[in-house]
């Protein structure tokens, strides 16, 4: 019924949406944990302090890393293209985000393993690692995609990639990796004052109140810059054919420095998602300042909801923009997977989905309450 | 063509990483059900040793399960990072069950082994029974879904190669979950985790009777151990999954090259106990045959022909030749899209075009290959017939030797009296033999599937990504570093977990029930 219902370009557009979904899903669940770590040296002193800030998270980071395994899952089916040449492309990169959240499961589990000072140390260094390294790195990687990246392919359509590590890590692209830590420790500095009590969250409220500001600021400045035109821009000059073939090569593409402000010329109303991206973070600092903690990390969630909506309509019809090779960019009417595929997916996410968030907001309430010194105390080492 | 090295350094990272998850993946399959079991003891009758029980082997649980995870994160990206080719070429069909193991099982377990560990003074005893359970649900599950992937790599049904998008795609994915393979496979691969959760407890147990040392807890955990023991190593030599190997010619390629199968015999065809194969030669020597066997197992029939390497070879031979007329039609198409001819040549051809890309390892347009290069092709599809003669007969030997260490344990401990103490050697001694035959197991699908990635259709030298030589160089040195410590860390915290015992988890709960039971019951002892 669905296949009839849904024709190819309403599933992948569909699909473009879910794909936004997911990187929110994953950046306000999973983004969290990650701006705990990162935070973890500046607001707890303490050993207890630092149990405080890690128990906050310690039963619900596993389920929150799960978007972003389903975010590579689900890139690779929905968007093969995509996964192939992203990952290949920014190798080296990608090794160092998997390194650093390799080390995060283990710091969880193995810290409270052992009392002694060092051993603590040291895998507080890799929760700290953990979480800012990987939150750098993505605001990296959503810097290079919307500058362009060096590749083409093949007539076999074999993805062939022609820039280093380094060309990854321009100053613009570092730019866009300083808004993704600001934001994603505001919002682990959000989190620990709605969970954890006494000193951790004083000092996570004015962290949280300064990093807030500054991705304001920030992402508001990144707005200048494309206005500017300091990214460049890409757009799609053939017709679209919306239900054609899943092969990038048969389009052309022209660079066009006010082409990624194109989307908000033609529908104004869009403006709305950027100027949330703007006031929810200020929103939240006024949220820290007032200690209102509740108010504060759903203006943190608005927010980062709302910069990484604002890559993605930009953008739109493209996904990832190839500066050496224009013609071969990967937009959403040809990067996609198989109609059928999309179709199953669709399907396959419709069903589990809800049953997913159902059960986490369970879970959720069964661990309602806050963290404090008392509490670590008492439940010894049953916690991190 | 590809740079050799290229090929040969993105395997070996994927053969790293996959087997060093593989460590702590099963011990999580089986430990997660072991577990859930005690635990569901424990709600039923109340006697709070099954619930001490639970909560100790989840400690060890614990500790295997985010290794499990941690390696988990590096095989979901690896396929774009290190085969872009292949992620392209498979993506619409492979990345599908991926993302519903995470959609549906992955999430599922993670979600809730939050709250197997932080949730015991947070609700009743049988909702956590059912969160352990989801757990435990949701770690099969997962073994299920990553095993239609790679089952349908050995395996691919429902899907054929579209030429407007210079890929596989799926046309029957009804087919991709039933495949047939992929059953043989789960069925086959969740059983050696369960084997693994049992020796485990099984060996740890065995250390603590010989210490004398928590005897009450240990005998109960041996007990329950040596049971789902016998049943898990039944299940995996039963199921095993040598029954899917007769579907495709390469998998037929692979049973015959573990058999040292060069010719076809008359059915039932006899097994080879012992030999040595000889791949110049294309014989085995000193081979020792037992009549009918290898027909039985491999076809579950008597009349059935199980083809040998030679015929397989010329099977191969004859596709090439087939696929060539698709490789030769695929060219045209790419030239002109409207090409009709060309269209209706290669539908009728394309089954094969995988064929016509083996003969790229030998020159740049298979349409030029040499007679020689196509005979070369065509034997470059049999795979290295005494490294799979022998890792399968090890794998083997191993599970059967698991079965007899489970059933003595069961016969002893059944009986009223003392269990004689060579028994727990025994089973101390044997508890890293799942393992071995678990890694063994995996080398022989994986490698015995080479030359290709994907069964028939893509060859392994062409699926990598374009990378530099010092990047991949690079990331295998620092995998093997932060695998390497992590190792180190993990069986250092196992070791200690162990030396403290089930003492060490007293402060979870109320444990002070338990140091009276086990007051009472030593002096006993």
């Amino acid at each position: 019924m669905i296949q009839h219902l849904l024709d190819y370009g309403t599933l992948r557009l569909i699909w473009w949406g879910l794909l936004g979904i997911l990187l929110i899903g994953f950046a306000v669940s999973d983004g969290f944990d990650m701006g705990v770590g990162a935070l973890l040296p500046f607001v707890a002193k303490t050993d207890t302090e630092r149990r405080v800030a890690i128990n906050t998270v310690g039963p619900v980071w596993e389920g929150n890393q799960v978007w972003f395994i389903l975010g590579g899952g689900a890139i690779f089916a929905a968007w093969p293209a995509l996964y192939a040449l992203s990952f290949s492309g920014f190798y080296l990169a990608m090794f160092l985000v998997l390194f650093a959240l390799i080390l995060r499961p283990v710091g969880f589990k193995y810290r409270s393993k052992r009392t002694s000072v060092a051993w603590r140390r040291n895998w507080d260094w890799a929760l700290f690692v953990g979480g800012a390294v990987p939150a750098l790195i993505f605001g990296v990687a959503v810097g290079n995609a919307l500058q362009g990246v060096p590749f083409h392919f093949t007539d076999d359509l074999r993805p062939i990639y022609e820039g280093t590590l380094f060309g990854l890590l321009n100053p613009l692209a570092l730019y866009c990796g300083l808004v993704s830590l600001a934001m994603l420790v505001m919002h682990g500095a959000a989190w620990l004052g709605f969970k954890a009590e006494g000193p951790v969250a004083d000092r996570a409220a004015a962290f949280g109140a300064k990093a807030a500001l500054i991705t304001a600021v920030l992402f508001a400045g990144g707005g200048v810059l494309i206005w500017l035109g300091a990214f460049g821009g890409y757009q799609v000059t053939s017709t679209i054919a919306w239900d054609g073939p899943s092969n990038p090569l048969g389009k052309t593409v022209a660079i066009n420095s006010s082409a990624w402000l194109q989307n908000f010329r033609s529908m104004p109303w869009l403006a709305v998602v950027p100027l949330l991206g703007i006031v929810a973070p200020l929103l939240a600092a006024a949220g820290f300042g007032a200690r209102r903690s509740g108010l504060t990390f759903l203006a943190s969630k608005l927010g980062i909801a709302c910069v990484i909506a604002t890559v993605g309509l930009s953008m739109f019809p493209i996904i990832l923009p190839s500066s050496t090779s224009p013609n071969d960019s990967l937009a959403v009417f040809d990067a996609s997977s198989s109609h059928a595929t999309l179709r199953n997916m669709l399907i396959a996410t419709v069903v589990f989905l809800p049953i997913v968030l159902a059960y986490t907001a369970w879970v959720y309430k069964v661990l309602w309450g806050k963290v404090s010194a008392t509490t670590i105390e008492k439940a010894g080492s049953s916690v991190y | 063509m590809t740079n050799p090295l290229l090929v040969e350094l993105s395997r070996l990272q994927f053969a790293l990483t996959a087997m060093y998850h593989f460590l702590f993946v099963p011990l999580t399959l089986g430990l997660s059900v072991l577990v859930a079991m005690m635990e569901t003891v424990y709600v039923m009758t109340g006697r709070t040793v099954w619930r001490d029980m639970t909560k100790f082997w989840g400690l060890l649980f614990g500790i295997n399960f985010v290794l499990g995870v941690a390696t988990g994160i590096t095989m979901e990206f690896e396929f774009g990072m290190n085969w872009a080719f292949y992620s392209h070429y498979v993506g619409d069909i492979f990345g599908a069950p991926l993302a519903i193991e995470g959609l549906m099982a992955f999430f599922l377990e993670a979600t809730f082994v939050g709250l197997f560990f932080f949730g015991w003074d947070r609700m009743s005893p049988r909702a956590h029974l059912a969160v352990t359970w989801m757990v435990a649900l949701g770690s099969n599950l997962s073994a299920l879904w990553i095993l239609i992937a790679n089952g349908w790599m050995q395996n691919p049904v429902g899907a054929v190669f579209n030429p407007d998008t210079m890929r596989m795609e799926v046309t029957d994915f009804v087919a991709v979950l039933f495949n047939p393979t992929a059953q043989a496979k789960f069925v086959h691969t969740v059983s050696a985790g369960y084997v693994c959760g049992a020796a485990f407890v099984l060996g740890v147990s065995a250390f603590y009777i010989l210490q004398g040392r928590y005897i009450e807890f240990a005998k109960r955990s041996f007990v329950i151990a040596a049971a789902f023991g016998v049943a898990a190593a039944s299940s995996v030599i039963v199921l095993g999954d040598e029954s899917g190997y007769t579907i495709t010619d390469n998998q037929k390629m692979k049973l015959a090259a573990m058999e040292a199968m060069w010719q076809t015999e008359p059915a039932p065809a006899s097994f080879t106990a012992f030999g040595i194969p000889d791949m110049q030669a294309h014989v085995t020597h000193f081979a020792i045959e037992i009549p009918w066997v290898m027909g039985l197992i491999g076809t579950r029939s008597i009349d059935q022909q199980i083809p040998g390497i030679f015929d397989l070879v010329k099977r191969a031979e004859g596709r090439i030749a087939n696929g060539l007329l698709a490789y030769d039609a695929l060219e045209k198409l790419k030239k002109n899209h409207a090409d009709a001819a060309a269209r209706t040549a290669f539908a009728t051809t394309r089954a094969d075009l995988g064929y016509a890309l083996l003969l790229k390892r030998y020159v740049d347009n298979p349409l030029q290959a040499t007679p020689e290069q196509v005979r070369d092709a065509a034997w470059s599809t049999v795979p290295s017939v005494p490294s799979l003669f022998f890792t399968f007969r090890f794998m083997v030997l191993f599970g059967f030797a698991l079965l007899a260490v489970f059933l003595v344990s069961l016969w002893y401990t059944m009986r009223e009296a003392e269990a004689p103490r060579w028994l727990f050697w025994l089973a101390l001694s044997t508890f890293p033999l799942p393992w071995l035959a678990a890694e063994l197991g995996w080398f022989v699908a994986e490698f015995g599937r080479q030359p290709w990635i994907i069964d028939g259709v893509l060859p392994t030298f062409l699926a990598t990504s374009e990378l530099g030589i010092t990047d991949l160089v690079l990331t295998i040195v620092g995998f093997t570093a932060v695998y390497g410590v992590l190792a180190v860390i993990e069986t250092g915290l196992m070791l200690q977990a162990i030396k403290k015992g089930p003492d060490a988890v007293g402060d979870m709960g109320s444990f002070g029930e338990f140091a009276k039971a086990r007051a009472v019951i030593t002096p006993a002892e």
